[in-house]
């Protein structure tokens, strides 16, 4: 057996490599079948960094829509409520270069807002309930409807549709569950030389 | 181990890493005894001095309330009581500021007090141990006791501890290490029985742990020896309980519960742990008093002692202050000088923060109120750059790396920042301080916290958000299949009535189909009873075509024949006085022609359809077959009949041709004239024949 493989070792060893290939391609094969991913994983990651606001606001009927959008190729800078922050993030899961959000698509909310309804006012028309992407509006026909604060994501949709505009979008009030510290407005000063000449001229 | 003092040397000791020795700054408020206050006018009672959810208040506007009385219940399991401190009547129950470093404001009770200080009454223990765990931990809870040694921990809540955790170890933490604090080195010097009392309880509650340590640092020499005496001298509930006084070298931050029961045990507390995953549970001596004066006197947590001090006051001291006491009016009674002051800090100076708002209330946590002089605590200098000279890393007590935090808390690094484990934290201050650069470390890490739990809780939203919105979305995929298999069903209907309706139509011939239609039409259809009506329907018409067909042929020559006979009627001048003209006539007569032609063609179409019928419903051979016998059964005269009669005919024929010939003198109408004229002869020799044979059947019919 040794002999007859000194004896040939350029067919030896092709024997060889081409054994080995086919064993390979085989576990290759059977876990491609075996271990198939269903769906699209990074639809599911690009999801999970959008905001879930669900406002529409990028053109699609809500993140998901977009997220896949984003996979088949669209820009990742149309999602004014996720801000830069949002875009930052896509650009670091998907390694392309973040660009500014596109302005076009509205600007970046600088305060949290919920949807609020003028009880009084309301006239149980369900339109705003339709409209709601996240189920937070509570009421039947000919009935009061109200908002779940808590299961709102400010994405404006109802606001439009209400017939007798008893909709606001007011600012979330600020809440000593929800405050944190800030960070120290004043950056420790850089006192690296060219730093300093650079402020100098600048000045 | 003859006595405490004996065992308190041969107590082992181990050390945590890092720390610092900032200037202990302990003098200034112990050289004056535990002072009082007069009963503030007005007594500010926040319902959330915990941790947890806050209270829910129990009491109206208008009340009189008394020194003890509840006015704000329990919200849950993780939450506190909250009592009146003093008798009075509740004047408010609105938000106001809160000590709290956002300023914000808070739900308070407001009770105008009526300086009698009359208490509630209390249910007393004289004896303990007769007492279920669970009735003295609903006590401790009923007083609305909480850590008081800065936390707010609820007390009951950290003594129930899981059925997995044996608690092995008790530690009564008076190491009290923040500079300018010394609240509960006064409370041991005047109350060292009440702290006794409370570790025996708890020890007690927790099924006798083997160790109950006191650890107190070695700056509190008066602490100790009150320490020492109260455990000689104690009264033990229990002869198996031992009581260990552990004096610990001072060193900040030494009173952090996870640096006292690493110092104690040698016991570190891992990452995302609880003490008593280590089988350990630290107290405040404090909270042990509380503790105690809650089950023993039915006492409701309404006061504590608390530490005034800095340059810019009169007097600096340790007071017994009532919970809701205004801290201007704390201030006020110890001469407080607000041109002197820098701020006014609740907490030491390595963990408080700065007051935004003077009219806020003590309380349970109020440690400590530091109003230094500008001196004494300068505005801090601007930040420098960090220099990476490491000095954080090796003072931190949680052996964390401070600087590697900084510039991810400054970058907002979530990921990284808690890869760094940012949450082992305690914001003990310790790097801020050593920091040549002056950073304000802390402040960093306090926000990258803060940004960290809003992430988290945002994420949680989004998930819920995500959550809501599929379901949302298969609720309407669902509702809009329901509705297209609705509308499917629907016209499916419509288009069985439609049929119905044409059927209805055609129906004058079968009437009895459209019987069977209705009721087809009434139950749910379905594809094949759908297809068996339209079969039936074709065929119908295709039956129904014939006849229809037919009447419409013989409506047909009914109208033309009409039209023939209008055509023919003579004309009627429609004024006398003009006769009829050539022109008319000759109108008259194309219109007779026309009419006579359309007449013999629907007559044509008629017979044609007919003979097509007639072939349809009779056999051919069938019909062959009669016209041959029809033939057979013909006489010999009724033939020659027929004969002349058709001979007859071709004669006129033949005549009109000549005489058209003639008229037009073609060269053809001599023939036609002797064609005419043999004509004639055949038809005189078939007249003679008929007459012949007629003369012969005469005689045999006669």
């Amino acid at each position: 057996m040794f002999e007859l493989i000194f004896q040939n070792p350029i067919a030896s060893a092709l024997i060889a490599l081409v054994s080995l290939s086919l064993l390979f391609g085989a576990i290759l094969g059977f876990a491609a079948v075996r271990y198939k991913v269903e769906g699209n994983p990074i639809v599911e990651q690009i999801d999970s960094i959008l905001p879930q606001t669900q406002c529409g606001q990028c053109g699609y009927p809500g993140c998901k829509p977009y997220a896949q959008a984003i996979v088949d190729g669209d820009a990742i800078n149309k999602c004014p409520p996720g801000g830069q922050s949002t875009i930052n993030a896509l650009a670091d899961l998907l390694d392309i270069e973040a660009p500014r959000l596109d302005e076009e698509h509205g600007v970046e909310p600088d305060v949290k807002k919920v949807a609020f309804i003028r009880e009084a006012e309301c006239i149980g028309c369900t339109k705003c309930i339709q409209a709601c992407p996240t189920d937070a509006i509570l009421g039947a026909a000919k009935q009061m409807h109200t908002v779940i604060a808590d299961e709102c994501t400010g994405c404006d949709l109802c606001v439009d549709p209400c017939p007798v505009d008893c909709i606001d979008m007011i600012v979330v009030e600020p809440h000593l569950s929800r405050w944190t510290w800030e960070l120290p407005g004043v950056k420790p000063l850089q006192l690296i030389a060219t730093d300093k000449l650079h402020q100098g001229q600048a000045a | 181990m003859n006595s405490a003092a004996d065992s308190s040397r041969l107590i082992k000791l181990w050390e945590f890493p890092g720390g610092i020795y900032p200037p202990e700054n302990k003098k200034q408020s112990t050289e004056l005894p535990l002072g009082h206050l007069p009963i503030p006018p007005q007594l500010i009672i926040p319902l959330s001095q915990h941790i947890g959810a806050p209270a829910k208040s129990v009491v109206k506007i208008g009340h009189n309330v008394l020194a003890g009385q509840l006015i704000g219940e329990a919200d849950g399991t993780f939450s506190a009581n909250i009592h009146a401190s003093s008798s009075g009547k509740i004047i408010a129950i609105e938000n106001f500021v809160l000590p709290h470093p956002s300023g914000m404001s808070g739900e308070c009770v407001r009770i105008k007090t009526d300086g009698e200080h009359k208490f509630a009454a209390t249910e007393t223990c004289e004896n303990y141990l007769t007492v279920e765990r669970t009735t003295l931990l609903a006590k401790i809870r009923a007083a609305g006791v909480a850590g008081l040694g800065g936390a707010g921990f609820p007390t009951a809540v950290k003594l129930t501890t899981k059925s997995t955790q044996k608690i092995d170890t008790l530690v009564i933490n008076g190491a009290e290490c923040e500079p300018y604090i010394t609240a509960d080195d006064m409370l041991m010097q005047m109350h060292a029985n009440d702290v006794i009392a409370g570790a025996f309880l708890l020890s007690y509650i927790l099924h006798h742990p083997q160790r109950i340590i006191i650890g107190v640092e070695d700056n509190k020499p008066k602490a100790i020896a009150a320490l020492r005496v109260a455990i000689s001298n104690f009264a033990k509930p229990d002869q198996d309980a031992e009581i260990e006084l552990a004096v610990v070298p001072t060193k900040y931050p030494s009173g952090g519960a996870k640096q006292l029961i690493q110092m104690l045990t040698g016991r570190e507390i891992p990452h995302g742990h609880h003490s008593a995953d280590v089988n350990a549970i630290c107290v405040n001596v404090g909270t042990a008093t509380a503790a105690w004066r809650a089950v023993r006197f039915g006492e409701p947590l309404i006061s504590r002692v608390t530490t005034i001090v800095g340059d810019s006051l009169t007097t600096q001291r340790n007071i017994s202050v009532l919970i809701g006491t205004p801290i201007d009016y704390v201030l006020q009674h110890h001469g407080f000088d607000s041109t002197k002051a820098s701020r006014v800090i609740m907490g030491g100076s390595m963990m408080g923060f700065t007051l935004p708002d003077l009219r806020a209330p003590v309380i349970k946590t109020t440690n400590c109120i530091l109003a230094p002089t500008k001196q004494e605590a300068p505005l801090p200098p601007p930040a420098q750059a960090c220099i990476r000279c490491g000095l954080c890393s090796e003072v931190c007590p949680a052996s964390l790396l401070p600087q590697q935090l900084f510039w991810y808390a400054q970058a907002e690094d979530v990921e990284r920042l808690q890869a760094h484990n940012i949450f082992d934290c305690i914001e003990c201050g310790a790097c801020s301080y050593v920091c040549p650069s002056k950073i304000p470390l802390v402040q960093y890490y306090r926000a990258a916290k803060g940004n960290i739990r809003n992430h988290i809780s945002e994420k949680e939203k989004a998930d819920r958000s995500r959550e809501r919105f599929e379901f949302r979305k298969l609720r309407i995929e669902k509702e809009e299949a329901v509705k297209e298999v609705k509308r499917l069903a629907r016209k499916q209907a419509a288009d069985e009535v439609k049929l119905k309706l044409a059927e209805q139509k055609l129906a004058t011939a079968e009437p009895t189909l459209l019987g069977e239609n209705i009721n087809t039409s009434t139950g749910p259809s379905v594809p094949q009873l759908e297809a068996v009506t339209l079969a039936m329907a074709k065929a119908t018409t295709n039956q129904l075509s014939f006849d229809d067909q037919k009447s419409r042929l013989e409506r047909i020559i009914a109208a033309a024949k009409n039209s023939v006979q209008s055509a023919r009627a003579p004309l009627v001048p429609k004024n006398p006085e003009f006769p009829i003209t050539e022109e008319q006539l000759v109108r008259q007569q194309s219109r007779i022609k026309q009419a006579e032609l359309k007449l013999a063609e629907a007559e044509k179409k008629l017979s044609d359809f007919l003979l097509t019928e007639n072939q349809v419903i009779e056999n051919p051979v069938q019909a062959a077959i009669t016209r041959a016998q029809a033939k057979t059964t013909q006489s010999p005269e009724e033939k020659l009949r027929a004969n002349i009669e058709t001979m007859q005919a071709r004669l006129i024929k033949a005549m009109e041709k000549a005489e058209q010939a003639k008229n037009d003198q073609s060269p053809s109408a001599n023939a036609l004239q002797l064609a005419v004229e043999k004509m004639q002869q055949k038809i005189a020799e078939a007249d003679n024949e008929l007459q012949a044979l007629n003369n012969n059947i005469k005689p045999d019919s006669d």
